[in-house]
């Protein structure tokens, strides 16, 4: 039955589970993706998830949560499971081993700083350090898109052109505590959009095998009856099934409006006054959204500002961000997380795939919001303004530090340039 | 009645040329396990000498499927497993195995392994116990006895005793928990049975003596003498507590009496991690056996089985 619900973002998450009918789920609590475990225990209990027979596996870390679910996949099952923080960090090796299993785990992220020191609030840190482990990684600006891009994440992971993990990462109290509508679909209607789990690996189809996951030696093994690839091999397989998602993710992103009549760019970035613009935001999640008021603002007084509000980063979009960024002359960068030592991580990727454009802007970033530090539209109004004038100011293109926006050192007693 | 090996199954779920050491005890133990528990077994399986057994690069001895996972997860790649068969009702066919090493049992998986018997999910546990991380090099793990000497504890042997994981067990209220040894594998055999008929009451915990040539130094062919002695000297009594119950179990029965157990020292001469024992050292031993005994027998009386 369609409705529409007014609920949290993470309440939207655990809805977009029962729609997905998803089998097997584990997960184990932490600010504040709590509530998606909660919600999705309930359902369990209340008897909704009966027509999928869901169980829940309660289990006493993230770690075995992301166990059990790669362990359920791998017996054929669609299986879901969400952290934050600290929790994903303690996830880690076995992210590593979802993504090198080729198993479409579906994972939300409720996004949180990283200890220490303590925090409970958002920033970007947390997904942003999970880059390189092989899942595709997805940002969200409102819970009706965290409905929609976890069923979205479930069919492209489950193409056999990709066979890879998905996060789905929304902010922490911002998308994770408030309340919105969000539209929740009729299972006929998902189940149009989203066909049955055709599993790469059931361990329930007994009979001699390889085992999975074995010792794989550097080289092939070679044999009389073939030969067996090294280690090599599968992870560049990994990077093929990343290089294939996109024109998977576009197939989904169409279907998704065709079916539903909703939309998110070409489901890989969100254009928003985009067209003419000559400077153009770049960022994602809540300071994506953030920023669309501020491009209203800035068009006012007569900026040709726009945003590409990036939903895809990994794979990392560089073919379409080269066409996005291909008219700007400034790209005013918005990192809610931070390469430590380098810059902000958005920044030096997009700088990376804008390095062969033969109109290559001035790509400026700003580190903002760190564990859940308000980010104001003056903070981001001040940025742009700031990185327009000095758009042509060599120093400062040379400048090797780092900006933050919204310190505020001098309450604290430093001097201003001080450290 | 202890099964008569004409009745065995001649079925091998693992065919000859492992890649283990020659007199490797886990493999002596595996392949009985399996003879017991048929082909619709899924094993689970972590970081361990046991990974090598399932071979390298496609190539496997092992006729079930087996999954290979993190070190420390085994137990909730079995809940995974265990819970997608539910959802998928094959929970009733399949029987779902956690085949781990000492250290994947008593140390880094410990927790997760406490998790799964406690909410109950549904497999067997088997922690294969050569008493040290055989895997990487023959270090200690704190299923290492005291004394040993292994290469994380090299000049003075470790110092220790070994933490008792079977009373641990107990600890979760588990519907089956046995011992085994090596050098029994009939009574091996008949505990796999018992605990796949356990199927559907969580998890079933098994722990397995299991000798290590190169781990132990002992010589190869001395792999069932070995554990055999081990038991003949009371210091690893075969047992079950089923459904709280405990039960001495045949081979073990006669040591509940002092004066039947042999010297330990037999069993502690046959291997080199023990060359350098004094006295005293013996003496740890024996009293660490009479202490393990007086429990055991404290309990069978509270019982009436005394
Ligand atoms: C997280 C992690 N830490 C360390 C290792 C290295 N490692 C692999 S196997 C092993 C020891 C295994 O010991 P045990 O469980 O007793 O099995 P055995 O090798 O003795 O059969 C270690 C330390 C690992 N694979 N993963
Ligand atoms: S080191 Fe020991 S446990 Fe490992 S394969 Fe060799 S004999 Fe078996
Ligand atoms: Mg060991």
């Amino acid at each position: 039955m369609v409705k529409k619900i007014v609920i949290t973002g993470n309440h939207a998450a655990a809805y977009a589970c029962k729609s997905a009918g998803v089998e097997v789920v584990a997960a184990y609590p932490i600010t504040p993706q709590s509530p998606v475990v909660e919600k999705i225990s309930e359902f369990v209990e209340a008897g909704e998830m009966t027509k999928s027979n869901t169980q829940f596996v309660c289990v006493e870390s993230e770690q075995s949560a992301i166990s059990a679910v790669i362990a359920a996949s791998a017996t054929g099952c669609r299986v879901f499971t969400a952290s934050s923080a600290n929790g994903l960090a303690y996830m880690f090796e076995l992210l590593c081993w979802a993504a090198g299993s080729r198993l479409p785990v579906v994972m939300c992220i409720a996004m949180r700083g990283l200890g220490a020191p303590w925090t409970v609030w958002t920033d970007h840190q947390d997904a942003f350090s999970v880059r390189d482990v092989g899942f595709m990684q997805q940002f969200v600006e409102s819970n009706q898109e965290i409905y929609d891009t976890v069923l979205m994440s479930y069919r492209i992971a489950e193409d056999p052109r990709v066979y890879l993990p998905a996060f789905v990462s929304y902010d922490g109290y911002i998308l994770s505590h408030t309340m919105m509508p969000v539209q929740i679909e009729d299972d006929d209607k998902v189940s149009k959009f989203l066909p049955t789990l055709k599993p790469h690996t059931d361990l329930t189809n007994m009979g001699t095998r390889p085992g999975l996951n074995p010792v794989t030696p550097p080289d092939l093994t070679v044999r009389p009856e073939g030969n067996t690839p090294g280690y090599y091999e599968f992870r560049y397989s990994m990077q093929k099934a990343h290089e294939n998602a996109f024109e998977v993710i576009e197939e989904a992103a169409r279907d998704f409006a065709k079916i539903f009549g909703r939309s998110y760019g070409n489901g890989i970035y969100k254009a928003y006054k985009a067209d003419d613009a000559e400077i153009l935001i770049f960022a994602v999640a809540s300071v994506a959204s953030e920023s669309r008021g501020v491009v209203d603002r800035l068009r006012e007084e007569g900026l040709k500002i726009g945003l590409i509000s990036l939903k895809l980063f990994r794979p990392f979009p560089v073919k379409y961000l080269r066409e996005a960024f291909s008219k700007a002359n400034l790209v005013v960068v918005f990192d809610r997380d931070i390469g430590y030592g380098y810059e902000g991580i958005l920044a030096y990727e997009i700088k990376a795939a804008l390095y062969p454009s033969e109109n290559r802007p001035i790509i400026r970033g700003f580190i903002v919001g760190l564990g859940g530090r308000d980010i104001t539209p003056e903070d981001l109004i001040g940025g742009v303004k700031k990185a327009v004038s000095e758009k042509d100011d060599r120093n400062v293109q040379l400048a090797t530090h780092t900006d933050f926006i919204g310190l505020k050192l001098d309450q604290l007693g430093f001097k201003k340039g001080g450290n | 009645m202890v099964i008569k090996v004409k009745d065995l199954p001649e079925e091998e779920y693992i065919l000859p040329g492992t890649r283990m050491c020659s007199g490797c005890g886990l493999q002596i133990a595996y392949r009985w396990a399996l003879k017991a528990l048929g082909p619709n077994t899924i094993v689970c399986n972590p970081a361990s000498c046991s990974t090598v057994t399932g071979g390298v690069g496609g190539y496997t001895p092992i006729k079930v499927p087996v999954m290979y996972n993190c070190f420390e997860t085994v137990a909730a790649h079995a809940s995974g497993v265990s819970a997608a068969l539910a959802a998928k009702k094959k929970d009733k066919e399949i029987v779902v195995v956690a085949w781990a090493g000492d250290g994947g049992t008593y140390d880094i998986g410990i927790q997760g392994l406490s998790g799964a018997a406690e909410r109950r999910s549904n497999f067997i546990y088997v922690c294969y116990n050569n008493q040290a991380y055989m895997n990487t090099g023959i270090q200690r793990s704190s299923a290492t006895p005291f004394g040993a000497k292994t290469t994380t504890t090299p000049i003075i042997g470790k110092a220790q005793v070994n933490k008792n994981m079977f009373k641990i067990m107990r600890a979760h209220g588990l519907s089956y928990i046995a011992t085994c040894a090596t050098g029994y594998p009939q009574d091996l055999f008949e505990k796999f049975k018992k605990a796949r008929e356990f199927n559907g009451k969580g998890v079933r915990y098994i722990e397995i003596l299991s000798s290590c040539p190169p781990g132990w130094g002992h010589k190869v062919n001395e792999s069932v003498e070995v554990t055999k002695k081990a038991v003949e000297s009371g210091y690893w009594p075969l047992m079950e507590v089923i459904e709280g119950k405990l039960v001495i179990s045949n081979p073990s029965k006669k040591y509940i009496d002092k004066s039947k157990r042999k010297d330990v020292r037999k069993y502690l001469k046959m291997q080199s991690r023990f060359k350098h024992f004094t006295e005293d050292d013996f003496k740890v031993w024996e009293e660490y056996i009479d202490d393990l005994w007086k429990e055991l027998g404290w309990e069978l009386e509270k019982q009436g089985d005394l």
